[in-house]
């Protein structure tokens, strides 16, 4: 179970690969990795700032994906979130989760990116035509974490 | 006590952290918000809309009824948009 707030960017492959080594009760593995688009509300992106509160980050994180591993039988979880200048095309965050059953892996990895998008301390700035803007929290990301908190 | 600002809070505001002495009437989130007000009009703009301000208490999301103190770091940011 690991948690990794850095600025670098991380390799996909080379992540997975050391998730599952030698862990051959694993069936089967999630994987979500969060972009840098470039385009925002019908605006073009030249770059992302990404803020983040340290220390607190690494907290919330550690204690969402402990929360993902009482709630599923995971045999493994990673969450790697970037800060720092990215440009469209970029990864920001990978979120994995590895399960013996592929539901478990499913679902928790769905559910950690929802409470990631509502929980971590990250603020994301846009560099557009018409300069630096805050990007403003969604409704929808709110909603997407509320349904897990209803009861199964 | 120690407060940080993150995002347009700080941009708003000026500054990434603050230390400051409480004055006795600041008991909670909720009072420790409207005495910042005070300190500047750059904080009172910021601070207008305390809605949509966020609160950490030593690094965890509180609501505004929770008590504070002189040893806390209290942190006031906008909804997180991470992901």
């Amino acid at each position: 179970m690991t948690v990794k707030v850095q600025s670098e960017d991380f390799d996909v492959g080379a992540e997975l690969a050391a998730m599952t080594g030698g862990k051959t009760g694993i069936g089967g593995v999630t994987l979500f990795v969060g972009l840098v688009r470039d385009m925002a509300g019908g605006e073009s992106v030249s770059a992302m700032m990404l803020e983040h509160y340290p220390g607190m980050t690494e907290r919330q994180l550690e204690a969402i994906e402990a929360e993902a591993r009482a709630r599923w039988p995971l045999d493994d979880a990673l969450i790697i979130h970037r800060y720092g200048r990215l440009e469209p095309g970029d990864r920001i965050v990978l979120v994995a989760t590895a399960s013996a059953h592929r539901e478990a892996a499913f679902e928790s990895c769905h559910f950690l990116i929802d409470w990631l998008k509502t929980r971590a301390p990250f603020w994301k700035m846009e560099a557009t035509p018409d300069g630096e803007r805050w990007v403003a929290a969604k409704d929808s990301d709110d909603a997407a974490a509320a349904r897990w908190t209803k009861p199964a | 006590m120690k407060i940080l600002y993150f995002a347009w809070l700080r941009t708003k505001i000026g500054v990434a952290t603050e230390t400051v002495d409480l004055p006795a009437e600041v008991r909670d989130v909720g009072t420790l918000v409207e005495w910042l007000k005070t300190r500047s009009p750059k904080h009172a703009d910021a601070l207008a809309n305390s809605t949509v301000v966020k609160v950490a208490v030593n690094q965890e999301h509180v609501p505004y009824d929770h008590p504070v103190g002189p040893g806390d770091e209290v942190a006031l940011f906008p909804p997180v948009t991470g992901g």
